[in-house]
């Protein structure tokens, strides 16, 4: 067991979020290390190796692992120190700051301390468990990022033919993918009846390829003892299989691309509090958590469609948790923010009134709406109105406030989001 | 001249999506529905010759990093992509490459490179 140096800032997660929060907690001035439980940098991001990245924040078409690679020049400019392969087993608060234990072959267990810690441990995918879908467990039933890993870092083919459950942005990414490696995706099969994933990959990943995306449509049996065999596809309406659309489907592997959830297990200890909607942690517009001290940036705070807001909230958990290790301590007045009308989630959940007076507002519509208006009120002042021509929720829009136009004596932040009436003309 | 039906597409330049109206007006396109000019852009090709860029990866000779991923350094038609596909993956890498270096010239004799998309040397150390 060996005893560390202290950090103002510890990174956990070597992604996109925490390369960026590393890089932006230097420039900041702190003294700032990164924990990576892998044995290379770049997150996610290494498999991805699609391209579309980077379009916000370089102007710029890249692939997954160009777009960590510019983030990694840029620790490795500043010399920014790395814990690889090094697992986080505990986290408490001692004395105003964190102690940590970490775990890595080289060192055996490590003890470290932050003033303040940023959590960038990204998110995990959804599995058949947790969709339901049980019996034996016969191989060929995998994530669709596991059948990415398999392909794109290890070189092997995991099917050669398959169903895809789930039309995330990752499965359309994948059926793309094993097509132009041989495989046969014999079709992408949706719950819901519109598509989850964006529309630019339904076009390049599915109609170039003529893989049929049936919606309302789901996986209700696996077939097969030591291998998939096959599986039962069902018509759905709400969530319940519409009797007498069975159909077979012979197929060696079943890829399910049904969603991700936040990773923040870690924070357990710390009772950090957790919004329900966006399964990350409650934070106001510096990211900071409930808890002082420790901030979320990336795919650990909500589940983002583009890295490049990932990045942009890891530079902003980075800048401040920098500051806020430079304080003494730090003054909070929280207010709420209330999602109305058609709001899936927000984020930032709060705001501090007595924190950074610019604030940037990520949030999803619950529903596609065309013609919708956005209305943000601090009691009776309106501090954005704005019109959507379409809203949908893989798409996250994003807004910035002035919290300087908040009137004192505000208690919340109203965000609404409603259809437009039809000819009321305001 | 002679209007005829609108042709609807999807522009995949970046995530937004914007969909698009293309009026066929004789000789010349209208574009509707961009939100920039990419859109535009995007259309004419798509109605001529639609091309996509290849994002794929490539065997390697390194045990510890058995496969580098690559790009094709411009789009290709998207009919020949399979064609392209085929002489990919016939490449292997035998040395340690960076983004940008170039993994094998003029694919198909087309003019356009494979290139590398992946850190092979810094392995993410710092």
């Amino acid at each position: 067991m060996t005893a560390k140096q202290d950090w103002d800032v510890i990174v956990i997660g070597g992604g996109p979020a925490g390369l960026a929060s590393a890089v932006s907690a230097h420039d900041a001035g702190a003294r700032v290390c990164v924990v990576e439980r892998e044995e290379r940098l770049g997150g996610i991001l290494k498999q991805c190796i699609h391209d579309g990245f980077g379009l916000v924040r370089f102007k710029e078409k890249l692939t997954g692992p160009e777009y960590a690679f510019r983030f990694i020049e840029m620790a490795r400019e500043r010399k920014i120190p790395v814990y690889l392969n090094s697992f986080l087993t505990d986290i408490s608060r001692e004395n105003g700051s964190y102690r940590l234990a970490l775990v890595n072959r080289e060192d055996g267990v490590v003890l470290t301390g932050g003033k303040s810690i940023v959590m960038a441990m990204g998110c995990r995918e959804r599995t058949s468990r947790q969709i339901f879908i049980h019996g034996t467990r016969p191989a060929g039933v995998m994530t669709a990022g596991l059948a990415q890993y398999y392909i794109n870092i290890q070189g092997l083919m995991p099917t050669k033919r398959c169903v895809i459950l789930g039309s995330g942005d990752i499965g359309l990414i994948m059926a793309r993918r094993l097509t132009l490696e041989g495989a046969s995706v014999e079709g992408v099969y949706e719950i819901l009846p519109e598509p989850s994933g964006l529309t630019r990959n339904i076009v390049q990943c599915l109609e170039d390829y003529n893989i049929p995306l049936h919606l309302n449509t789901s996986v209700v049996k696996v077939h097969g003892n030591r291998r998939v065999e096959g599986v039962t596809v069902c018509g759905m309406k709400d969530f319940k299989p519409v009797p007498g659309t069975e159909r077979y489907i012979e197929c060696d592997a079943l890829i399910l691309s049904v969603g991700l959830i936040p990773e923040n297990d870690i924070l357990d200890p710390l009772a950090v509090d957790i919004d329900p909607r966006t399964k990350g942690p409650l934070v106001d517009q510096d990211l900071m958590t409930m808890r002082e001290g420790i901030f979320s940036c990336g795919n650990a705070l909500h589940v983002n469609d583009l890295v490049d807001f990932v990045s942009e909230s890891g530079d902003t958990a980075g800048r401040q948790a920098a500051a806020y290790a430079a304080e003494s301590g730090r003054s909070r007045a929280l207010i709420p923010v209330k999602p109305e009308g058609n709001i899936m989630y927000v984020v930032p959940q709060f705001l501090n009134l007595a924190g950074n007076s610019e604030a940037v507002v990520y949030f999803r519509s619950g529903r596609t709406i065309r013609n919708a208006r956005l209305s943000v009120r601090a009691g009776e002042t309106e501090l954005i109105k704005k019109k959507y021509r379409v809203v949908k929720p893989p798409e996250m829009e994003r807004i910035t406030l002035d919290l300087t136009k908040i009137p004192a004596g505000t208690g919340s932040v109203v965000i609404e989001l409603k259809e437009e009436a039809g000819d009321e003309g305001n | 001249m002679k209007e005829t039906k609108p042709i609807r597409m999807v522009c995949i330049s970046c995530p937004q999506g914007c969909a698009l109206e293309i009026v066929k007006n004789g000789g010349e396109f209208g574009v509707e529905g961009n939100r920039c000019k990419k859109g535009i852009e995007y259309a004419r090709q798509e109605i001529t010759n639609p091309v996509r860029s290849i994002t794929t990866t490539v065997r390697t000779a390194f045990r510890d990093f058995p496969r580098l991923s690559v790009k094709t350094d411009a789009e290709v038609p998207l009919a020949d992509i399979f064609a392209f596909m085929r002489e990919i993956n016939a490449v292997e890498v035998r040395e340690r490459l960076v983004p940008g270096n170039v993994v094998k010239e003029n694919l198909l004799g087309s003019g356009i490179n494979l290139v590398a998309t992946c850190d092979m040397k810094g392995q993410g150390m710092i």
